[in-house]
């Protein structure tokens, strides 16, 4: 039973037809062309499929592609239009990522997380991105990149 | 890519509508709130729906109460809204310390505890935390709507009293009406999302009543009866703490699985609760750690 959904991705409308059992994650890379969402675990646990739905980060390899009609999603590519977003500018800076796998659910973590609470504490840091497993750094430049953002007073996220 | 199992995907515009469906299915349809649990568990192969009813379309079932003394919590309240709930803070902050400890924000964002409740998987959080507080679970199906206490609630190892074609709408959670404070102790293996290795959960109440309740450490959540009347009308001491602690093996049984060995937990849960009746007593007595503090 085929279903035709329409949702935002990224700020541009966009429609697509999907089967009831098709995931979230491999609509947005197989039929929707979006790459940033890495398939990782598949059951929630690493994070790496991480986007913004309505604002809030959710892992799309637990969720249906039909169930996202009619809303909006952001991943990194919507996030970088206009060139890095401070918090991206920063892990830059810092060296954050190695092989980078990791790398476009953290900056969506974090993003999250500071659009919510613009100066977190470390252990507000810690919390927000316990979801998204790194196996390269060790996670201390990736925490260190995030609370660096935080403490520049008025910059936008 | 998708998942290999076909199904059929409605989603009802009202709850009588998803009751009709549900019935109609009956144990060839699954409820879908945030699916953090039941997609895993469509992919996985472990269940194999005729259909997927998405109760998501259904209004008035994400919404957080608090009327009369009881909290009510919304089918699809997720953990996330709990956490950031200024209802749950002021009222019942051990809810709000137990959604700090739980799974990940990306989770927590879409997993509801209503679904947590019905996975009823032996490590549940918040079903370790509402027993304390003698929670009722509301249901609606085919005959109408019943409430079920939560000690009926949990039957095993993700098995619930309900029945086909009944969904839970919500859960009642009534505030104690003496003063009180509570602690969750809940052990991990490494800080982080993680599930429990053991819980244990205590309610303190003034005038000497205590409420405790474990997770993960049997089939389902359990509270600990014997321990509570161990307690009953005695004000706290290093001596009582110990008559309790030597109680917990009559309470609780643990397995061996891949989080932690029957004994670490059994061990585990003594020193918890020591911990945990210290921290709720000094709660209530307006000192104490502040809720979210780690005491294990």
């Amino acid at each position: 039973m085929t279903k035709r959904i329409t949702l935002k991705l990224n700020r541009e409308t966009r429609s697509v037809e999907v089967e009831p059992n098709d995931i979230l994650l491999d609509v947005l890379r197989d039929k929707l062309g979006v790459k940033s969402p890495k398939i990782g675990c598949e059951r929630g646990d690493c994070g790496a499929c991480t986007v913004l739905l309505d604002g809030k980060s959710v892992r799309t390899c637990l969720i249906l592609a039909i169930e996202a009609d009619g809303q909006e999603i952001t991943t990194v590519e919507g996030l970088s239009q206009a060139g890095l977003t401070p918090v991206q500018q920063s892990f830059l800076e810092h060296g954050s990522f190695q092989c980078g796998f990791c790398a476009p659910g953290v900056v969506l973590s974090a993003t999250e997380l500071l659009g919510r609470n613009p100066h977190p504490s470390e252990a507000e840091v810690k919390e927000a991105l316990a979801g998204n497993l790194c196996r390269c750094t060790g996670y201390k430049p990736i925490i260190d990149a995030v609370l660096a953002v935080s403490r520049k007073p008025g910059r936008r996220i | 890519m998708s998942i290999a199992h076909q199904f059929e995907y409605v989603k009802p515009r009202t709850l009588r509508e998803a009751v009709r469906i549900l019935a109609r299915y009956g144990t060839g349809a699954r409820a879908l709130a945030g699916g953090t649990d039941l997609i895993g568990l469509i992919s996985d192969g472990v269940v194999a729906p005729q259909a997927v009813v998405d109760i998501k379309g259904i209004p008035g079932l994400d919404r957080i109460e608090f009327k009369g003394g009881v909290l009510s919590i919304g089918a699809l309240v997720t953990f996330s809204d709990l956490r950031n709930s200024p209802i749950i803070a002021r009222r019942f902050p051990v809810i709000r310390e137990m959604t700090g400890w739980l799974a990940s924000v990306g989770i927590r964002n879409r997993a509801t505890l209503v679904g947590n409740l019905c996975s009823a998987v032996p490590c549940c959080d918040s079903g370790a935390v509402l027993l304390v507080y003698d929670a009722v679970v509301q249901v609606a199906g085919p005959a109408g709507k019943r409430r079920v206490s939560l000690h009926d609630w949990f039957v095993g190892p993700r098995k619930t009293v309900l029945k086909r074609g009944e969904i839970a709408t919500g859960v009642a959670v009534p505030l104690p009406k003496p003063k009180h404070g509570a602690c969750f102790v809940k052990l991990r293996r490494y800080e982080g999302e993680d599930l429990a290795q053991a819980s244990v959960t205590v309610l303190a109440l003034a005038g000497n009543g205590y409420r405790i309740s474990f997770g993960a450490v049997a089939p389902r959540p359990i509270a600990g009866e014997r321990i509570e009347a161990l307690l009953e009308g005695e004000p706290l001491s290093d001596d009582l703490i110990q008559k309790a602690v030597r109680l917990v093996p009559e309470e609780i049984a643990p397995i061996t699985d891949i989080r932690a060995t029957k004994e670490y937990r059994a061990h585990m849960v003594g020193a918890m609760l020591e911990r945990g009746l210290r921290a709720a007593v000094a709660r209530l007595a307006g000192a104490g750690p502040a809720y979210g503090t780690s005491l294990i």
